[in-house]
């Protein structure tokens, strides 16, 4: 080659450059070479830096997006609900009553109905998924590992129709045959919370769907906190088991104030799915616009209300009432959200300040 | 030259005060199917600093490691042998590890405050063994923090994380965290290593004063300062322990070559 090493050039870029130039070093090679590596052309640097000007707008463009779709979700709720707005007003948050005969609508049943089933999901969820975390990265021989990970996302991954008419066909029976008049045997006599577990075993109703939903979301929560988990540096846990702690105060005292963000979101990912969840929730919780004391007996969502009731929707009151629900879903599901985040904050403030 | 009349640990034993705190007897250890320490021999006096030298690899923060048994986080590590400490072998199955490591305090070679405040790290280990009132507790805390020299530093902000001090000053924390449950052995991996001039020298300040209440071993891959902290010296090699002496004898007038060339820098 031609090419003189040059100690100003990098050998890389005059290498590069000759290819960009290909037709002409080809051709003109003695005085072309001395040229090329001396400078890039404008035109080259020009077209750069406008490509580069378009990548930057483009992403732009789709980060704005996200916004633009999310503002419009929420304005054709809103526009959408407002009839019903206008019509019931604030009632409609305290009520229960649900007719679509004499078009009375409101909301506190299917509200209840979706935070209940989301608390009883989170307090069954989270200590399984802990427990199921902590073994898989703390307990665990290795060769168990592996397995029992994949089947935990693959469990993540079964649609949630299946976990329905699994809940309805196969669990359901089952629950009403054995566990609930297990439950109203011990519990029920109980004070206080007995009330919640005295109702006819019908397999069906608020309990299950809230059971159900708990199977739904541990495989996010332990998911999550697996991971989170993992990135523990191990130097940190082997300090704390050389003070002659054992796994669990390791875990409970070092790990989880370490991952808590970590854990918290993936809470989070599980309340979300929880509150949003429609099809295993409609298969298994009753579909009644009723608020009962009793766990046992059926009640109502708002997603599942939305799923049931949507084809038989006539007249735009009716309508206006279901997408009323859906504009409050999404606002319990963005206070739920706020919340964690204050959560957060306190427990950062509780750790100690850092300066 | 004190050196000269002090005749080699273990053979003969230098001071007739100085007891034997950790024996160990023909000790193998194996990471999986790598045989990483072979036929260890050792006796680490009461009341000293014993360092462990050699290159990188050579097997001295493993066998550091077997004391605690923190080893036993991990499958595939195994030991085989005997460590005696105080007579009584914790390599046995029978030992509860909890108890051993009460006993045995470890400093890593990073330091690693919990995700707590400053006093709630000290606190932490002293909750594992004793239920302190409140002001006992804190007595114990200030103890702790003035016999890592940190006290003076820290004291006006307990309540803040310790992750908010230097890596000196974190190291030293984790000291006082150690000290704390009032163990009898201590056990500083590289405690240093990761620390600038000056933060290492308060450690060696500190090893220093330390030594009168605990037996200390730490392990360092700076000869100069294992001559300057330690009373015996261990030097080790893949997976084998070369020479065993007085710190001042390994380093003036080693017995074996080999030792020689890795303290005079012609090796490793």
């Amino acid at each position: 080659m031609s090419i003189e090493p040059n100690a100003e050039q990098p050998l890389p870029k005059a290498n590069r450059m000759n290819a960009m130039a290909g037709p002409i070093a080809a051709t003109g090679q003695q005085s072309a070479s001395t040229e090329t590596m001396t400078s890039v052309p404008d035109h080259l640097l020009q077209k750069h830096r406008r490509l580069d000007r378009m990548f930057e707008l483009a992403t732009k463009f789709f980060a704005l997006l996200v916004l633009a779709v999310l503002a419009a979700i929420i304005l054709s709720l809103f526009v959408g609900s407002l009839p019903a707005m206008k019509k019931f007003g604030f009632e409609f948050l305290v009520n229960t009553e649900w007719n679509p005969v004499t078009e009375q609508f409101s909301a506190l049943a299917p509200m209840v109905g979706t935070l209940l089933t989301s608390l009883i999901a989170l307090l069954i969820g989270i200590p399984v998924s802990f427990g199921i975390a902590m073994f898989l990265t703390e307990m665990s021989p290795p060769w168990m590992r592996r397995p029992l990970g994949t089947a935990i996302e693959l469990l993540a991954a079964v649609p949630s129709i299946i976990y329905g008419m699994w809940g309805l066909f196969v669990f359901a029976p089952v629950f009403s045959e054995y566990v609930q008049p297990l439950l109203t045997n011990v519990l029920g006599p109980l004070p206080l919370i007995g009330a919640l577990f005295r109702g006819p075993p019908i397999g069906i109703g608020v309990l299950s769907a809230g059971i159900i939903l708990a199977i739904m979301v541990i495989p996010f929560i332990t998911a999550v906190t697996r991971d989170v988990f993992e990135i523990v540096p191990s130097v940190l846990k082997e300090s704390a088991y050389a003070l002659g702690s054992t796994t669990w105060e390791v875990v409970w005292n070092i790990v989880l104030p370490y991952t808590k963000t970590g854990v918290v979101g993936g809470i989070m990912l599980g309340l979300g799915r929880a509150l949003g969840e429609t099809m295993a929730v409609t298969f298994v919780i009753g579909n009644a616009h009723k608020i009962n004391v009793s766990l046992m007996m059926p009640g109502n969502s708002i997603a599942s209300t939305l799923a049931n009731e949507f084809t038989e929707a006539v007249g735009d009151l009716y309508t206006s009432a279901l997408i009323e629900l859906g504009l409050l879903l999404f606002i319990i599901t963005f206070i739920v959200l706020s919340l964690s985040k204050l959560l957060l904050m306190q427990l950062s403030k509780q750790e100690g300040q850092k300066t | 030259m004190s050196a000269v009349l002090q005749t080699a640990l273990p053979q003969t034993g230098s001071k007739p005060t100085t007891r034997t705190k950790i024996k160990v007897n023909d000790l193998n250890f194996y990471y999986g199917s790598f045989h990483a320490l072979k036929h260890v021999n050792l006796e680490i006096p009461e009341g000293k600093v014993t360092a462990f030298i050699g290159p990188s690899g050579c097997g001295k923060s493993t066998l550091l490691r077997t004391f605690n048994r923190i080893y036993t986080l991990y499958p595939h590590q195994g030991a085989r042998g005997e460590i005696l400490i105080d007579g009584e072998n914790v390599l046995s199955p029978k030992q509860d590890v909890n108890r051993l490591r009460a006993k045995v305090g470890m400093v890593f070679q990073k330091p690693t405050p919990f995700p707590m405040s400053i006093f709630d790290n000290i606190a932490f280990g002293v909750n594992l063994y004793e239920s302190l009132s409140g002001r006992a507790m804190e007595e114990r805390v200030e103890w702790a923090l003035r016999k890592a020299a940190l006290w003076e530093e820290v004291r006006d902000k307990l309540r803040q994380s310790g992750m908010s001090l230097s890596g000196g000053q974190q190291q030293r924390l984790c000291i006082a965290r150690g000290i704390a449950v009032k163990p009898e052995i201590l056990l500083l991996d590289e405690p240093a290593s990761a620390l600038d001039p000056i933060s290492t020298a308060r450690i060696e300040e500190l090893v220093q004063e330390l030594k009168n209440d605990y037996t200390i071993v730490i392990v360092t891959h700076n000869m100069q300062q294992a001559a300057r902290v330690s009373d015996f010296t261990a030097y080790m090699y893949l997976g084998e322990l070369m020479e065993f002496g007085v710190t001042d004898e390994i380093f003036i007038k080693p017995k074996r070559k080999e030792t020689e060339d890795y303290i005079t820098g012609r090796f490793g």
